[in-house]
């Protein structure tokens, strides 16, 4: 046996209410995110991503509140991201119950930010997200801010270099080119940043078929993250499972006790 | 009872509210009374050996374990928390290695796998008398660690693959450990939870 692919539903959450489209038919309350949650966890989830994209703080705070709810009832790893610019921020989610945080602009700006972070509660906590697009930097791939609207400048692979070395346990790697197009992953951006770094990869972008969770497997990544495909009802986490299973990818079966 | 030992090892809430599925009562405390006279301790931990060395010094922990040992008193060791109680730690620390708890003979060291962190669901080796993994012992647990123990110790060993083998969980009579996180690790989490309590 060997270890499992994770599958990770992400919630986008603001002002306690998870938006981006949701059309689950087995929900009474679509948008209530502690709902969703437990609902992912009993499908099989093996962990749960709260993007936090409120704009205030009192949406910060209900965030918190949400995570409380749901690391009281949902038995499974929750990484929260989200506005995180402080090891303060970080100590409150892993106080209200997250396991691990996701950190994107901040850590662009700040780079410090990681080595504060992975010294206080350890690098396992510390997942780095980016969002990053082809363009003509150096390796082909710019990492972009502002949820992909603005490009930085930045080389994608030399700033997962340096991000390793400060400190990150984990690489969440979106590609802006494929994200809401259903057309696959982008496998070579996967591919390429796999070659670099030996902590584990988290893929996101671009879900369409289930094919496209196994050739994002095959360039390297250790767990696929996807939300539109599950709000919408398209896949469901246990047929991705089985899917996979079938093709020979080791994958967790939820159990019932 | 069951005790949590809060030693200023990260976030002990979701241990708490797993362990109180069992219907026991459960307390957060790093009073030395509590943790000694507890039906069950859970000594939790994440972050780096030393680091959890030191906190667990700063409340006098490694005496609280050995007490319990002498008063037949279970006691439950996870992640970082089952790292401890081995001999040596040399995480950060090659030439010189950190002591633990010591009750177990050997060091804990770092896993040689192509990806560190061991992150994720993986599969365990019980022994068939194993009282923790009764009835679970096909299922997957939660792990995230990079550094692990290898040698044989204690009663019963469980194992598990990730580059090598190493050990998974530790039953020895009134000590027993995981190397992952049960309170994450959903309903097979849950179960050995129920079955570790069962034993108190």
């Amino acid at each position: 046996m060997s270890l499992s692919i994770r599958i990770i539903p992400c919630l986008d959450v603001t002002d306690g209410r998870v938006v981006k489209g949701v059309n689950f038919t087995n929900l009474i309350d679509a948008g209530d995110p502690v709902e969703m949650a437990a609902l992912y966890g009993k499908e099989g989830a093996d962990e749960l991503t709260f993007l936090d994209i409120s704009a205030s703080s009192s949406g910060r705070e209900t965030t918190l509140e949400i995570v409380r709810r749901t690391a009281e009832q949902v038995f499974i790893p929750l990484t929260v991201g989200g506005g995180i610019r402080t090891v303060k921020d970080v100590d409150r989610l892993l106080r209200a119950g997250a396991d691990k945080v996701s950190i994107n602009t901040s850590a662009i700006a700040r780079p410090e930010l990681i080595a504060e972070i992975a010294d206080t509660f350890g690098s396992q906590v510390l997942v780095l997200s980016i969002d990053a697009r082809r363009a003509r930097t150096e390796s082909g791939f710019e990492v972009t801010t502002h949820g992909g609207r603005q490009g930085s400048g930045l080389d994608a692979l030399t700033w997962i270099e340096k991000a390793c070395s400060l400190g990150v346990g984990e690489i969440l790697l979106n590609s802006m080119d494929a994200d809401g197009t259903r057309a696959g992953y982008d496998i070579g951006m996967i591919s390429a940043v796999r070659a670099i770094t030996t902590v584990p990869l988290i893929a996101s972008g671009g879900a369409g078929t289930l094919a496209d969770f196994a050739a994002a497997i095959d360039a390297g990544a250790n767990a696929l993250l996807a939300a539109s495909v599950f709000h919408f009802g398209i896949h469901r986490i246990k047929d991705i499972k089985s899917y996979l299973g079938s093709q020979n990818y080791p994958v967790r079966t939820v159990a019932t006790f | 009872m069951i005790a949590i030992l809060d030693y200023g090892s990260g976030n002990l809430r979701s241990a708490e509210r797993a362990f109180a599925t069992t219907g026991l009562d459960v307390v957060v405390t790093s009073d030395r009374r509590t943790a000694i006279e507890a039906d069950g301790l859970v000594v939790p931990g994440v972050g780096a050996f030393a680091a959890c060395m030191k906190g667990l010094n700063s409340i006098d922990g490694a005496s609280i374990i050995r007490a319990r040992l002498e008063k037949a008193r279970p006691t439950l060791g996870i992640c970082i928390g089952m790292q401890i109680l081995f001999a040596l730690g040399n995480e950060h620390a090659q030439e010189q290695p950190h002591r633990g708890v010591g009750i177990w003979p050997a060091t804990v060291s770092a896993l040689k796998a192509p990806i560190v962190p061991h992150m994720g669901w993986n599969t365990v080796e019980a022994p068939k008398a194993s009282i923790l993994f009764a009835g679970i012992n096909t299922e997957s647990f939660y792990f995230v660690h990079s550094f692990a123990a290898k040698e044989s110790v204690g009663l019963m060993q469980t194992w598990t693959t990730y580059g090598e083998r190493f050990l998974s969980a530790v039953e020895d009579s009134y000590v027993c450990a995981t190397q992952f996180h049960p309170e994450k690790s959903g309903e097979a989490g849950l179960a050995l939870i129920r079955n570790w309590t069962k034993t108190l």
